[in-house]
């Protein structure tokens, strides 16, 4: 891998061509502090001891390796999964949220702000915020607030305030953006927890450096408990956050290949989705960042679409651009029907309700034939509490009123309704009223 | 980059630069009236009856801006009118034959974002630029650097202005090293933020506008690049306050912007205007 390293500090500031620092001149000095502060920080063995401290005993690190049997079996191969929802707060997203929090708290900062999708990265930093007593404001697209409520409610039950966003297709890209434009104006007291190791630098090799933990237990891990290395690590990627933060222990690995999956949304040839590294778009400039970003002919940044708010980018960290060019990663599209269907199909095979960001790389594993393959690593980047009600009522769309009804003779009771056993008249003791 | 150190002889900026120099010239010791306008706002039409507007009502330079997906360094009022041109159907080519326009009584800066001027490649872009009349360019997410170069060098083998900003938060050595980079006029940004109108700014002035123009000068001195003081300025009494503060240009976007969004919006900027030239004693 060829980084460009800045000359004092070797923070990465570009990874191959991508990257960089395209933002307004106002904060400038605070990502130069951000890079300085951060590669002391990265080896300061009080901070990293702080750190390792409260992913232990606060996140419940590290978070367990489990050889999914049932999957396995429908897959053909081994598929152990990475479990990051099992960490407090249900998603990865905690890891980077506490570690940048604790360097606002060391850099004096007493507000943090941040962008949310899904709303993990929202919960995640109202949870640190709270935790280590820091003002937080979350900007959030009004059609998240809608996707995502429950996280909303966390939130706010957490002391944050959730700021919602008008612009453009009110999801991630313009909460990016009017996060920026607060940075822009409060730079002086606020640090801005970007949420995925995208942005201007150095957020990125930040981000990626507090998310690496998942790829260094996993490594540890499926070494000890299947005695080998996979063949395969397999994650999702919104900006790359979960991803990066799985591959990186294995960069140096040439037997272990590594795969992307990102948003296939309606399907590529739709222009709806959000694979930015699949679909091959040019590159441009984004939230502070060159690389690949969905764009029409003028330079107008393009809305992406997905149906798991966290993968609804339309750019994309530049290390993956990166790893796509130099052929270390490929990266590959999941279309939302399949996703949502993994997230049903892995429910009932291992009783683990997936978020559906983690559900497009689910689906991968399980239905896209993978002959070379014996032994899968996947990032199950996310519970998916916060997806039950979108995910089901797409699952009524595409499957129709017998989603949730099983193969076989099996049937399952509908969500609302009366019990017909219940009486002689089938009506119920209600009368035929549906009951909650 | 702070590799340029000359202020004599020719100008980087070449033709564009000679151009802006002249317009600020004709001010020397007075601020000169830099209006800023959405290109294609509220519509295409009217964006040019407003046009015409700024030049009658005394514009001496103007700032042009290009409706962009993601503008983020503008507040509300200029995002708004972007994002309502844009769904208008205005096109960069659109703002490009606006700036043609307006360019045959004053010269024109372009103002916009990296991705709308990388997009068609740096030199092409440059290119339009030149075709078009316009002077120079203002790019808020290109700062002087790594990031900027080709950008930089693309304009000044053009003959435009490459013009880039300073902010409160840009340390002393910081803005000297911009002022060396700046090409026809330094923008100082009046405060740490994005665009916007503000309660009273002005005893803050003359610090912003001192220090864009001396701050980290070496035994030399500072650079004879002229300042262009803006973001807040929204009426004369900001304006008398930005040229007593030694302010060599004037320029104000949010409050125009609002006014181009009212129902007879000639007939309002023209008044902001009329406001804006008696508080620089015109
Ligand atoms: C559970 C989960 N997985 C994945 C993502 C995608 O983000 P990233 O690509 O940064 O991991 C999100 C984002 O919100 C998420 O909540």
């Amino acid at each position: 891998m060829s980084t460009t390293h800045g000359p004092e500090t070797g923070s990465e500031r570009r990874f191959g061509p991508y990257g960089g620092r395209y933002v307004p001149e106002s904060l400038l000095p605070a990502l130069d502090e951000l890079e300085a502060v951060w590669s002391q920080l990265r080896d300061d063995a009080a901070f990293q001891g702080e750190f390792r401290g409260l992913l232990r005993d606060y996140v419940g690190r590290p978070s367990p390796l489990y050889l999914a049997r049932r999957l396995s079996e429908r897959a053909g191969r081994e598929v152990w999964l990475k479990r990051e929802d099992l960490n407090h707060t249900g998603a990865h997203k905690i890891n980077n949220a506490l570690g940048q929090c604790l360097i606002a708290k060391r850099m004096g900062k007493p507000r943090v702000i941040a962008e949310t999708g899904a709303g993990q990265h929202g919960v995640a930093t109202a949870t640190a915020a709270a935790l280590l007593d820091l003002e937080c404001v979350i900007y959030m697209g009004v059609e998240d607030i809608r996707r995502q409520m429950p996280n909303v409610q966390r939130m706010r039950l957490l002391g944050t305030t959730v700021q919602p966003v008008e612009s453009g297709a009110r999801t991630l890209k313009e909460a990016v953006s009017q996060a920026f434009r607060d940075w822009v104006a409060s730079v002086g007291d606020t640090h801005y927890v970007m949420g995925t190791a995208a942005g201007a630098a150095p957020f990125p090799a930040i981000v990626r450096d507090l998310q690496r933990i998942i790829g260094d237990e996993a490594r540890e891990q499926i070494l000890e408990q299947a005695g080998r290395l996979p063949d395969r690590v397999v994650a999702c990627v919104g900006g790359g956050s979960n991803a990066i933060g799985i591959f990186t222990a294995f960069l140096d690995d040439p037997g272990v290949a590594l795969v992307g999956v990102e948003a296939g949304g309606h399907g590529i040839a739709s222009g709806s989705h959000g694979a930015v590294l699949a679909s091959g778009v040019d590159a441009g400039v984004l939230h502070g960042s060159y690389g690949p970003v969905m764009q029409d002919a003028q330079g107008q940044i393009l809305e992406a679409h997905s149906v798991s708010a966290g993968l609804d980018y339309p750019g994309v960290g530049p290390q993956h651009a990166w790893l796509r060019d130099s052929g270390r990663a490929t990266y590959v599209p999941v279309e939302d029907d399949d996703a949502v269907r993994a997230f049903r199909d892995v429910a009932r095979l291992e009783g683990i309700i997936p978020a559906l960001e983690s559900s497009h790389a689910l689906h991968h594993v399980l239905n896209v034939p993978a002959p070379e393959v014996e032994v899968d690593l996947v990032c199950l980047s996310g519970r998916g509490d916060k997806d039950l009600a979108e995910a089901l009522q797409k699952l009524e769309e595409i499957d129709g009123a017998d989603a949730l009804k099983l193969d076989g003779e099996r049937t399952i009771a509908p969500a609302l309704g009366h019990d017909p056993a219940a009486d002689e008249d089938g009506a119920g003791p209600q009368g035929g009223e549906e009951v909650r | 980059m702070s590799t340029d150190q000359t202020t004599t002889g020719a100008l980087r900026g070449g033709a564009g630069e000679e151009r802006l120099a002249a317009a600020f010239a004709e001010h020397e010791g007075d601020a000169a009236l830099m209006p800023y306008i959405m290109g294609g706002y509220p519509d295409l039409t009217t964006s040019r009856e407003i046009a015409k507007a700024y030049v009658a009502g005394g514009a001496d330079l103007v700032e042009l801006g290009v409706p962009y997906s993601d503008p983020l360094a503008d507040g509300p009022v200029v995002h708004a009118a972007g994002t309502a041109a844009l769904q208008a159907g205005v096109t960069v080519d659109d703002v490009f034959a606006l700036g043609e326009q307006l360019a045959a009584d004053v010269p024109v800066v372009l103002m916009t974002y990296a991705n709308i001027v990388l997009r068609p490649g740096v030199g092409a872009f440059a290119a339009r630029l030149r075709d078009s009349g316009l002077s120079g360019l203002i790019v808020p997410d290109l700062p002087i650097g790594e990031e900027s170069e080709g950008v930089v060098a693309a304009l000044d083998a053009a003959g435009l202005a490459f013009v880039p900003l300073v902010a409160p938060t840009t340390a002393d050595a910081r803005v000297a090293e911009v002022r060396q980079a700046a090409r026809g006029f330094l923008y100082a940004v009046s405060v740490t933020g994005t665009t916007g109108e503000r309660a009273s700014l002005g005893d803050q002035f003359a610090e912003v506008v001192t220090r864009a123009k001396t701050a980290g000068a070496g035994p030399g001195g500072g650079s004879e690049v002229p300042v262009g003081l803006g973001f807040g300025i929204s009426n004369g009494e900001n304006a008398a306050q930005a040229a007593a503060a030694g302010a060599d240009g004037v320029i104000v976007g949010s409050r125009l912007v609002r006014a181009a969004g009212d129902e007879d919006p000639v007939a309002s900027v023209s008044s902001v205007l009329a406001d804006l030239s008696r508080g620089l004693g015109r």
